[in-house]
């Protein structure tokens, strides 16, 4: 509000040349994925990006909105919309608690309190040094074998507390090699 | 016949003998979600290994789920020695034994050994007497763990595309229509709006370009079927896709997954690439004139996504919110063409309408509700899976002889069907019978299929709250009915599950409600105050307990609660924004 387009424009050149990299990282992928869909939308660029970046940097908003020929606002209003869309650069796993109602009546909550009283968060969110991410989902698809979780998508079923815990110490271990 | 499809047949043919040769062993694992989920593949890793080890010609497929998840990782060996027998559960430890005992020694005297499917041995029952697999009538689900989803020619040996062929061969697409309205098809995503008079909606458009939606959103926690289905078979939703097409006269599929679920993705593409290079889809199929064109659409994660004017928008790539009807989809649907959507469940029966019949079909279920359902067991139940029975079983008979009773001896309190909008149904009413009808007017939904059953340790407030906690974090916020309606009702039943509620709140959530259900576009809203209607009406005790003497009757409201309640998007989503396009 209250800048004029040579403003913005100048504005947006000095944020490009500092990004570079990740916008011409993003036109690559799009044109990848241009050749690979049928047909490519907002959503399916979106989807794509964050399939190899596991995010949405804000440079891809501007490239997937040029790339389909829609405003930064319309790509932004999808991007915001769908709860899978991160836009900061992901932790090196991320754990995933199942919180439907079949894994909530056979016990989803205490592996839910126990991994975050393990690794200190109160909701969802990351850890600061970015080893870990903890986010909930509302089903995973394996209500059979509740409750489960998954971590970097390999779903784990018929968890308990302990279960969960010496799955996110392997996990936490496997990446200081 | 089509001489392609002869060819075809002949081909599968061949390579289905040669999988029960009898110098080889065919071992069947399933590995789709489920499995994986308690190591299924490494199952099929010990079971390779340890064979070629051995020097065994064997050949092992990783097919779909059985549907028996209760006793996965299922392992299904056919060798000439012993016949075709289900072992469940075979964990990767006692994979060495298997072979031992199994393959090589022909003996079938294991604990984990289930049943026998065609060979009448010692000691093994036959699965036509196995709980919950012999009172099964398996029509969508016939494929599903019986062939590899990866080669389409297994699914052509068990009369796969039979129907598409007899279709393109000899019938018009008038003819295939008036199978599947004789067949009483319904549709199975929750509506069970009659199959053949929508897609007589789609038929009067001259449009050349018509589009049918195969939807297989599936965002109902409790509710696994669509993707098994997808994961276990994709075939049959591509022959029924088809046939829809044709009766339609529509020129392009699409199929409708929300990312992340890898495996029924890639298997419906790999199945997709295969009919293509079959000539059982795209340009001129099997020959004949008719040409329809199929692809994978897929969405992000939003439940409402799944309802039918949203789904077209999240086709187009936009945020998925529901338009407002009329115009209907089969006037103007997705990209403004004229569309037909169907549920997974629904495509996946109507290749055997095509072939065996409408009126064969009509012969099975109850009343109006025809066909069988395809149901989801989940939670305290002892027999947790997939099974596919007749309609017009009441729900004690799917609890006691499919499910298996519930477990340590527990008892049976509530069951939660139809997805997260069906609400709570008291063990009381078991002796509905699934139909649609039948289950409405007892206050509940059959809906997608998912049957979550809760035992005597569950309290109503606390599931009824996770409920609504799903559908206000679900719901899209274009109607604010909907919107602020989902927010006041989880205040307020955080409230009353915190011991403070008041008397007055119920009526005040009723109040709410009828407001929800009058001002929403779709059914997310508008079904939005089911569950607590429905724990009302039945559960009004342990909310009474709440509200009077503070307390939880079963001690399940003290633990923690899971809250994503957040608006979309969330602070922390903004404050990276240094674009000033979008700081105006």
């Amino acid at each position: 509000m209250g800048l004029s387009r040579e403003e913005c424009d100048d504005i947006n050149n000095e944020v490009n040349s500092q990004t570079f990299d990740l916008r011409e990282v993003t036109r690559g992928l799009l044109e990848e994925h241009r050749n690979d869909a049928p047909r490519t939308t907002v959503l399916s660029c979106l989807l794509a990006v964050q399939e190899q970046l596991g995010y949405i940097p804000e440079e891809a908003i501007s490239e997937v909105g040029k790339h389909t020929g829609h405003s930064i606002n319309d790509v932004w209003g999808v991007a915001s919309f769908y709860t899978n869309f991160r836009f900061t650069p992901p932790p090196k796993h991320i754990v995933e608690v199942c919180w439907g109602p079949t894994c909530h009546l056979l016990g989803a909550m205490d592996v839910l309190v126990a991994i975050q009283t393990k690794l200190g968060l109160t909701g969802e969110g990351d850890l600061p040094d970015g080893s870990i991410g903890l986010k909930y989902n509302t089903c995973l698809g394996a209500c059979s074998q509740g409750p489960v979780i998954s971590v970097d998508e390999r779903i784990t079923g018929a968890m308990s507390a302990e279960a969960a815990l010496a799955v996110i110490d392997i996990t936490l271990n496997s990446s200081v090699e | 016949m089509t001489e392609v499809y002869r060819d075809l047949r002949a081909r599968a043919d061949e390579l289905w003998t040669d999988l029960h040769d009898p110098n080889t062993v065919w071992i069947r694992i399933g590995t789709t979600i489920c499995g994986r989920s308690i190591n299924a593949l490494g199952v099929v890793e010990s079971f390779r290994a340890e064979l070629a080890r051995r020097g065994i010609k064997s050949v092992v497929s990783e097919v779909g789920c059985l549907g028996l998840c209760y006793a996965e990782p299922l392992v299904d060996i056919r060798s000439a020695a012993v016949g075709r027998v289900l072992l469940g559960p075979v964990h990767v430890g006692m994979v060495s034994e298997v072979i031992d005992s199994v393959i090589v020694n022909g003996n079938t005297n294991l604990s984990s050994v289930i049943g026998s499917f065609d060979k009448s041995l010692d000691g093994v029952p036959m699965m036509s007497e196995v709980p919950g697999w012999g009172n099964q009538h398996r029509i969508a689900l016939r494929n599903v763990g019986q062939i590899d989803p990866g080669d389409s020619l297994q699914y052509i040996a068990n009369e796969g595309y039979a129907a598409l062929d007899a279709a393109l061969s000899a019938k018009t697409p008038a003819e295939v229509l008036a199978e599947v309205r004789a067949s009483g098809l319904r549709g199975r995503g929750g509506a069970f709006f009659n199959t053949g008079t929508k897609w007589g909606f789609l038929v009067p458009s001259p449009d050349p370009e018509k589009y049918i939606l195969c939807n297989c959103e599936e965002g109902d926690p409790g509710a696994y079927n669509d993707k098994g289905i997808l994961e276990g078979d994709p075939n049959t939703v591509i022959e029924g896709l088809t046939l829809a097409g044709f009766a339609t006269g529509a020129s392009n599929g699409i199929i409708f997954i929300r990312h992340g679920h890898k495996g029924p993705i890639n298997r419906t593409k790999e199945a997709i690439r295969q009919a293509y290079d079959l000539g059982l889809i795209g340009e001129h199929i099997l020959g004949t004139d008719y040409s329809f064109d199929i692809e994978v659409s897929l969405v992000g994660e939003s439940y409402v996504s799944g309802e039918e004017t949203a789904l077209m928008e999240a086709v187009e790539g936009k945020a998925a919110r529901p338009r407002s009807r009329p115009p209907f989809p089969a006037a103007v649907g997705v990209w403004g063409k004229p569309s037909n959507i169907n549920n997974v469940k629904t495509l996946s029966y109507v290749p055997e309408i095509v072939r065996l019949g409408g009126e064969w079909f009509s012969n099975i279920g109850v009343n109006l509700s025809k066909g069988t359902a395809i149901l989801c067991l989940s939670g305290h139940i002892n027999r947790r899976g997939m099974y596919e029975v007749d309609l017009g079983m009441t729900l004690q008979e799917v609890m006691d002889e499919i499910g298996g009773g519930v477990p340590s001896g527990r008892k049976i309190k509530m069951l939660q069907t139809g997805g997260p909008l069906g609400g709570l149904l008291s063990a009381s009413k078991m002796d509905t019978v699934l139909d649609f009808e039948a289950m409405r007017a007892a206050g509940a939904i059959l809906g997608s299929g998912g049957i979550i059953y809760g035992d005597d340790t569950v309290c109503a407030v606390d599931l009824t709250r996770l409920l609504i906690a799903f559908c206000q974090f679900e719901s899209c916020g274009k109607c604010f009915p909907c919107r602020l309606g989902m927010t006041h009702l989880l205040d307020m039943i955080e409230r009353i599950r915190g011991g403070k509620g008041q008397q007055e709140d119920l009526e005040l959530m009723r109040r709410y409600g009828e407001s929800m259900q009058a001002g929403s576009l779709c059914g997310h809203g508008q079904l939005g105050f089911n569950p607590v209607q429905s724990a009302f009406r039945d559960f009004m005790d342990d909310f009474l307990v709440h509200i009077n003497e503070g307390r939880c009757p079963t001690g399940s409201c003290s633990q923690y609660a899971a809250n994503p309640m957040r608006t979309r998007p969330g602070p922390e989503a903004t404050a990276f924004i240094t674009d000033p396009y979008l700081r105006t």
